[in-house]
């Protein structure tokens, strides 16, 4: 099964309609021990990094979600869940990420707007299953006031430009997340799941 | 970059799309979620529901349309109307909607703003202000869906809410609401010179040049209409070609249809 974890952050619904729509297994869990055994982990999430990532590890998700992602599985972040994989974020002080992707989560620069919200054009910056057939200039949504930014720049896949180049898709491997919603993002987010779909299949997991 | 959005509005009551002018003389027009999946298909950026039964019973019927609405939409809603309480915004959030609006609550208990912040994130929570004129550069915040007015200044409040933690206005004249001749220009341009958080114009859009005065003369970062799509005046793909005509960025309708679904 693709477990979309519930830890109490924002709308979940969305992603699992979205995924079930597309034949998938899927389901939604609050503790990780009721689920046995995890094709997938899906970590959605709005809100503040603080609680969000409280709440994770108060449930016990912080260790599953390593063991989950250090045995090679599928997992994918959805804005606050890409943000959570960071070392630290200085959202309403400082509070400790997962450390999955090393890096910083820092809020956007006050020369914008903030929040972003709204369709923002990505520009592609190296090949990902999730980007499978979407160019540079595509349009996807974006709602988050902080961004992560990684240690590693190797690790973007692509970006979008608000006052700073903001991280849009990261991850290698099995590991993947984007900062903007692609269960929100039209036609474009649907080519997205399709490409999630079959990257998650293609690693082992049922289809329903 | 800043991408302007366009955002069809569905005042609903009692479960169905209705429309009026200045709030009242209320007509129907059609199924909430049908007409927000034609919406979607046609480019809107966003689809914004105002529950306008503020009732109990309403308030069920508005949650049954939100999960309905949650199952077929690929982009971005906003519910607002009636919600009280950080539990009410917290149903409408889980039923599916993506961002929740208060107003009267807001104004009643402004910490309401930062409560709700704190549990959901700024970026789905919006403050929606209706506004009234009130003397030469004055606007005054009215609640309870336009029936009560506060003593408020709109400009003010809008300023106290981003402060509070909203992550977004959405800014209505109710002088300007359902008369198709234009957004309330001043007052915009005071609301989006007073915060550094997104402000959504609505209240008055009866065509193109409108929107386009809305973002470009007073720099709205979104735009939202009701009649003017409702009755099938212009599609949204001819309001985001006359947009991008004049050089405003916005998400092309080709990009909605990029992929079949």
């Amino acid at each position: 099964m693709i477990a979309i974890v519930d830890y109490g952050a924002g709308n979940l619904h969305s992603i699992h309609q979205a995924l079930a729509r597309l034949e998938l297994d899927v389901g939604i869990v609050e503790a990780p021990d009721a689920l046995r055994d995890a094709a997938a982990l899906v970590v959605p999430g709005d809100g503040a990094f603080g609680p969000a990532v409280a709440r994770l590890r108060a449930l016990g998700w912080d260790d599953r979600i390593r063991q989950h992602v250090g045995a090679g599985r599928p997992f994918l972040g959805i804005c606050l869940g890409m943000q959570l994989l960071s070392d630290e974020s200085e959202e309403d002080g400082r509070h400790a990420g997962l450390g999955i992707v090393p890096g910083r989560v820092r809020r956007l620069p006050d020369t914008v707007k903030v929040p972003h919200i709204g369709w923002n054009r990505l520009r592609v910056v190296r090949p990902s299953p999730l980007l499978d057939g979407i160019a540079t200039g595509a349009y996807v949504y974006f709602v988050h006031s902080y961004h992560a930014v990684p240690a590693d720049p190797a690790v973007v896949a692509a970006t979008a430009s608000y006052g700073v180049e903001v991280a849009a898709v990261v991850g290698r491997g099995n590991l993947w997340a984007t900062q903007f919603h692609p269960e929100k993002s039209g036609a474009v987010g649907i080519r997205m799941l399709q490409n999630i779909a079959r990257w998650i299949v293609g690693a082992g997991a049922a289809v329903r | 970059m800043l991408i302007r959005r366009v955002i069809p509005c569905l005042d609903v009551r009692a479960g169905r799309v209705v429309k009026g002018t200045s709030f009242v003389d209320l007509r129907d027009a059609g199924d909430p979620v049908e007409l927000a999946a034609l919406y979607d298909r046609e480019g809107a950026d966003e689809v914004v529901f105002l529950d306008i039964t503020a009732s109990h019973e309403g308030r069920g019927i508005m949650e049954d349309v939100v999960r309905k609405t949650a199952e077929v939409l690929t982009i971005p809603f906003m519910v607002g109307g009636g919600l009280r309480s950080a539990e009410d915004m917290r149903r409408m959030l889980r039923a599916g909607a993506d961002k929740v609006a208060i107003n009267t609550a807001a104004v009643r208990r402004p910490e309401l703003i930062r409560e709700a912040a704190r549990l959901f994130g700024s970026q789905c929570v919006a403050v929606a202000v209706d506004a009234r004129r009130a003397g030469h550069g004055r606007w005054e915040v009215y609640v309870h869906g336009g029936r009560t007015p506060t003593g408020m200044d709109a400009v003010a409040w809008s300023a106290e809410a981003a402060a509070l933690g909203a992550g977004e206005l959405l800014l209505t004249s109710m002088d300007e609401d359902g008369r198709e001749d234009g957004y309330d220009l001043p007052l915009l341009r005071a609301v989006t010179g007073a915060v550094r958080i997104p402000v959504i114009a609505s209240g008055g859009a009866g065509a193109p040049e409108h929107l386009w005065a809305a973002i470009v003369e007073a720099d709205a970062d979104a735009v939202l209409a009701a009649s003017i799509f409702h009755y099938r005046k212009y599609s949204i793909a001819a309001v985001k070609e006359f947009l991008a005509a004049r050089g405003v960025a916005v998400r092309p309708v080709e990009d909605a249809h990029a992929t079949s679904r």
